[in-house]
């Protein structure tokens, strides 16, 4: 297992090498001249020129290739236009917040989802199953930007029982940590005023989030979960005796989540592009309200930092969803090697 | 006292099946799967089902073993092992079952020992170590290859010939007093066939275990099994030990089967027509519209099985009359 999971490592390190160097395309593509952006409209020629030999951009394309992988190799990925302040440090700061968002968004969507399309399967075309389908095509169906809403209006307005917008309350301060996921730091730091009001930020925006990912991982566990009813060995387990519970719930699921897993993961991409909506309503100072800042100011360092990480996002998470399936089902190992 | 018993203890059945019918609703109507089907297995005895697919064989296996499909209704008759009623509650762990098809019938992504090991943790005695310690046993009584290690692997690291070994082997990891087996080599190649059905015959008899065996390959048959039941459209046409059955079958169908079979009949025949479809069972006699000895009678009323003089049971009142010729060749 351990040589699979590095082999997986290595083949995403190709993957990641392109993406840095697609990056660089980018900034060559997109604005005509880099330096022409950076000194701004009304700066004079000369001043172009400074700024073009300042920031290398008169070296050789193939130079300027390599100064750039380099940089981001070693963490630097350049000046916000915007803020003037280094892209890492401003990312450090909200790629956790989105990190955080997304991680409980996903978890809702699997606990609360895989469960779901099982009790749907086991009640095949019975009133569970059609209670589930209803919610499933819901979810799928309702637009994040207009649940929210409704859910600000109703949790936040009408109830006034949840906080409208923000991650935390700012009169309490920030948990002290290293991590900057808030619910983690405020634990490990013992604060469990700062975790609970952390936790009430957190709800509407994962609820928001985890909707659709829900809808679609129950109907994949339910179909799963039917088609590996119709198995000869679920007719065998049963006549060797298991309890029709153990049957359900171990002996059946774990054949069904093996499509649900890949699921997840591909999901996983979908969910930080989705945060933008649900970050920007709840003014969740994520990366996907940082990615919109980025672009209505033409800040083209912070959109290629963002493009950057969330790549990496997706890599990792591809490696993870490869590991699991092949903890899930032994065959997949087998096959990769 | 001993002559209010129904049945004499000796002459008591293991496995008696009475007037057993199983009718499973269909959205192309009610589909009569089984109907009046009895037979009696004695304690060590061994009975082979044949017939044609569609006869109703599995579904006879799969009342036994109390996994009958959803919707199945049993509208009359019994299934008693031991004396229980095992329709109404199923027995596990004293009847094991060995499937048709060792490639499909072990789960893939779990370890041999995590699943042969669950039946026995809920039906055998002892610890889940002395269990592990019977099942390598019986691994080796199996003559499977690297027994000891044979738990911790995965389905897909057995050949197919080791898989029926291992669910053999856990077959009769409870003990059981019958073995049910559904065509347990059919899925295998020829050489292999015979060490398995070898060493399946060998360890039920030496552990004096009944076998229910099903098969549609009279070699299998003759090999293995004291007594044969022939099955037609869900009816037993023939019943009685497997020797005079194979060598001087009565029931027209009997004699009709064992004629297409290619080691026995010098010219490939036939038998004219399908087997009916279970929405569509024929009146009386379900052989009649494709039997060439059939009467007018055949297709008014169900005939009753006729005791004939080796004590087989014919379901045919004119199983004395000859086929005519052009029906046999």
């Amino acid at each position: 297992m351990a040589r699979f999971i590095l082999r997986r490592v290595l083949l995403a390190l190709p993957a990641l090498l392109g993406l840095v160097l697609l990056t660089f395309v980018l900034t060559r593509v997109i604005p005509a001249d880099p330096a022409a952006m950076l000194a701004g409209d009304a700066a004079t020629p000369a001043q172009v020129a400074e700024i073009r030999t300042r920031y290398g951009l008169d070296q050789p394309m193939w130079r300027q290739a390599v100064t750039h992988v380099r940089q981001v190799l070693t963490g630097d990925l350049g000046s916000s236009i915007f803020t003037g302040r280094p892209v890492a440090e401003e990312i450090g700061f909200r790629l956790p917040a989105t990190l955080e968002l997304t991680f409980v968004a996903r978890f809702l969507s699997v606990v609360l989802g895989v469960p779901l399309g099982l009790v749907a399967a086991l009640d095949h075309n019975g009133p569970v199953d059609q209670i589930v389908r209803l919610l499933s095509v819901g979810g799928l169906a309702i637009a994040g930007f207009w649940l929210a809403i409704m859910l600000q209006l109703l949790f936040c307005m009408e109830w006034e029982l949840l906080p409208l917008r923000g991650r935390i309350d700012v009169a309490l301060g920030v948990p002290p940590g290293f991590s900057g996921l808030y619910l983690l730091d405020s634990l490990l730091a013992g604060r469990l005023d700062l975790f609970v009001d952390a936790l009430r930020h957190l709800v509407l925006p994962a609820v928001t989030l985890c909707l659709p990912g829900l809808a679609s991982i129950a109907r994949f566990t339910r179909s799963g979960v039917l088609e590996t009813l119709q198995k000869d060995f679920v007719l065998y387990a049963r006549a060797a005796g298991y309890s029709p519970f153990r049957l359900a719930t171990i002996y059946v699921l774990r054949n069904a989540v093996t499509v649900t897993v890949t699921q997840v993961g591909l999901l996983f991409g979908a969910l930080i592009s989705g945060a933008v909506a649900v970050e920007a309503i709840f003014d969740w100072p994520g990366l996907g309200t940082y990615a919109v800042q980025a672009i209505l100011a033409a800040d083209y360092k912070a959109l290629l930092a963002v493009t950057l990480v969330v790549g990496v996002v997706y890599a990792v998470v591809n490696v993870l969803v490869d590991v699991a399936q092949a903890l899930v089902d032994p065959r997949v190992a087998e096959q990769m090697k | 006292m001993s002559d209010m018993l129904p049945d004499p203890p000796e002459r008591q059945a293991l496995l008696s099946v009475r007037d057993l019918a199983v009718h499973i609703r269909t959205d192309a109507g009610l589909a009569r799967i089984l109907d009046g089907v009895s037979f009696d297995l004695p304690p060590g005895g061994t009975l082979g089902v044949v017939g044609e697919s569609g006869c109703g064989k599995s579904t006879l296996l799969r009342a036994i073993l109390g996994i009958l499909p959803k919707g199945a209704m049993v509208p009359s008759g019994q299934v008693l092992f031991q004396g229980e009623d095992i329709l109404r509650k199923p027995v596990r762990g004293r009847i094991g079952f060995i499937p048709q098809d060792p490639f499909r019938s072990l789960n893939p992504v779990f370890r041999a020992g995590d699943q042969l090991l669950e039946g026995m943790r809920r039906h055998a005695p002892g610890t889940r170590d002395d269990h592990r310690k019977k099942l390598i046993s019986l691994f080796n009584a199996v003559q499977l290859p690297d027994a000891h290690n044979a738990l911790d692997k995965y389905p897909h690291e057995f050949s197919g010939g080791q898989r029926q070994r291992l669910l053999i082997a856990a077959a009769l990891a409870c003990d059981p007093d019958l073995v049910v087996a559904d065509e347990p080599t059919t899925a295998l190649d020829v050489t292999t066939q015979r060490e398995i059905l070898a060493l399946l015959r060998g360890l039920t008899a030496e552990r004096n275990m009944a076998l229910l065996f099903v098969t549609h390959d009279f070699g299998v048959l003759s090999a293995v099994c004291e007594d044969v039941a022939v099955l037609y459209a869900g009816r037993v046409a023939e019943l009685g030990p497997t020797g005079n059955v194979l060598a001087d079958p009565r029931h027209p169908y009997a004699r009709m089967l064992l004629a297409c079979h290619p080691d026995r009949a010098t010219d490939l025949i036939g038998i004219p027509g399908t087997v009916p479809a279970a929405t569509a069972q024929p009146p009386g006699c379900r052989f009649h519209p494709r039997c060439p000895i059939a009467r007018p009678s055949c297709a008014r009323s169900v005939p009753e099985a006729v005791r004939i003089f080796d004590g087989s049971r014919v379901a045919c009142p004119f199983h004395a009359d000859a086929l005519p010729e052009v029906a046999l060749v």
